[in-house]
């Protein structure tokens, strides 16, 4: 009996000590992510994945490429610099708030420790304007996203890079929240984001085509055909989501940021090139 | 009657090694349906309506216009499935026999009422 016990502690700590870790960190899940897409389409070269199913599309790049003759978010990124150049009431300018801008796209998402909290860009933007005594703007279109195409455009050409500071857990309990919430089914369809945009990417729905995942977050806002406006990154999680028929989270509330900051993350090394024209 | 919304987390890529985590009372099998007195007609409109079925957004159907690409073609329906049940069954909640399946399950969140699913098994069971 002795002997049983003690043969099964040896095989259950030699099992303990082999086993593989469950989990992978954040920059493992972030290259097997970039492998998937890289196996999936391997004659999509990596810097064209950022224009999304335009990369796979022959026909839909066509008609992008037609209306990038004249960009239907150039008026967006006129407005938009006009509310940069304009002081607040008090006399203070966005640029008081973001001594490095217009171009700082690629300081968002990111980790603000003191806060233990995702900040993204427009979040950033109202904190500004309420610091100053202004109102802040609605999260989802109008003229938030006329000043993110003008930060858009200034920061085009910079590359994704997110940092998950080692030194402070809730920065990965962030993004772990954020892929869970990617790779969650929801909704009456039971679909993930990860069901399109990831496995099904490539296929149609219909006659439109899945984009993939990678290149997802480097091109907004977005001026959509479909809307016939701007519209923000918030604001397509919103219509993905009840698109499945499920509630979606807030604009700018914990869970659109923490899904914000994961799915950027996953596109580290992803040139920014917003603002971006969609069907 | 209230429609459910269950979430859930799904293992999508292994690469990532995201665990899956199923829960079996999920993956619930079908209800025994009164299959009979479907009109295969009325499942075709079913079949090709974006709000109600919307199989054509997946899958090619003959007959059907802009299918989609992510399902397999809906042909020789009665080849691939041993009995109308069992296709019922598989349009019921898909995940049942494959965890990873990202057709939504018509039957169980009930995207199609009972009428409607009849008529949308009578349709496909034709195919």
């Amino acid at each position: 009996m002795k002997k049983t016990i003690a043969t099964l502690a040896i095989a259950g700590m030699a099992c303990a000590l082999a086993s593989p870790l469950v989990f992978a960190g954040p920059q493992e899940d972030q290259e097997a992510f970039q492998a998937f897409f890289t196996e999936r389409f391997p004659k999509v070269p990596m810097d064209d994945f950022k224009n999304g199913s335009y990369a796979i599309d022959p026909v839909g790049r066509e008609n992008w490429e037609a209306i990038e003759e004249f960009p239907p978010y150039e008026t967006a990124v006129d407005n938009g610099k006009e509310m940069w150049d304009t002081p607040f009431a008090n006399g203070k300018t966005y640029k008081d708030c973001f001594p490095d801008g217009p171009a700082i796209g690629d300081k968002f998402p990111h980790w603000d420790k003191d806060r233990g909290m995702v900040v993204t860009l427009p979040l950033a933007i109202n904190e500004c304007r309420e610091a100053n005594g202004e109102k802040p703007l609605a999260y989802l279109k109008g003229p938030i996203a006329d000043l993110l195409a003008y930060i858009g455009m200034e920061s085009r050409g910079q590359i994704t890079n997110v940092v998950i500071p080692e030194d402070d857990p809730r920065a990965l309990a962030a993004y772990e929240k954020g892929k869970q919430i990617y790779f969650a089914r929801r909704g009456q369809f039971n679909f993930s984001c990860a069901s399109c945009h990831m496995g099904n990417s490539g296929s149609t729905l219909r006659t439109e085509v899945l984009s993939p995942a990678l290149g997802h977050t480097t091109h907004w806002p977005v001026y959509r055909s479909k809307w016939g406006e701007m519209g923000t990154l918030h604001r397509r999680y919103k219509g993905c989501m009840e698109q499945v028929r499920s509630k979606a989270y807030e604009p700018q509330g914990e869970e659109f940021r923490d899904l914000e900051f994961f799915m950027t993350y996953m596109n580290n090394g992803q040139e920014l090139n917003g603002p971006g024209a969609r069907k | 009657m209230k429609s459910r919304r269950p979430h859930r987390c799904g293992s999508i890529a292994l690469a990532l090694g995201v665990a899956a985590i199923t829960a079996s009372a999920w993956a619930a099998d079908p209800p025994k349906i009164d299959l009979s007195g479907g009109d295969a007609a009325k499942g075709k409109e079913l079949a090709m309506d974006r709000s109600k079925g919307n199989c054509i957004a997946c899958h090619m159907i003959p007959g059907g216009e802009s299918p989609g690409s992510i399902g397999p073609a809906l042909i020789a329906m009665q080849a691939r499935y041993p009995s109308k049940e069992a296709l019922a069954a598989q349009i019921w909640d898909a995940t049942v026999k494959n965890p990873d399946a990202v057709m939504p399950p018509f039957g169980k969140h009930e995207i199609l009422n009972h009428e409607e699913f009849v008529n949308v098994v009578e349709y496909i069971w034709s195919l």
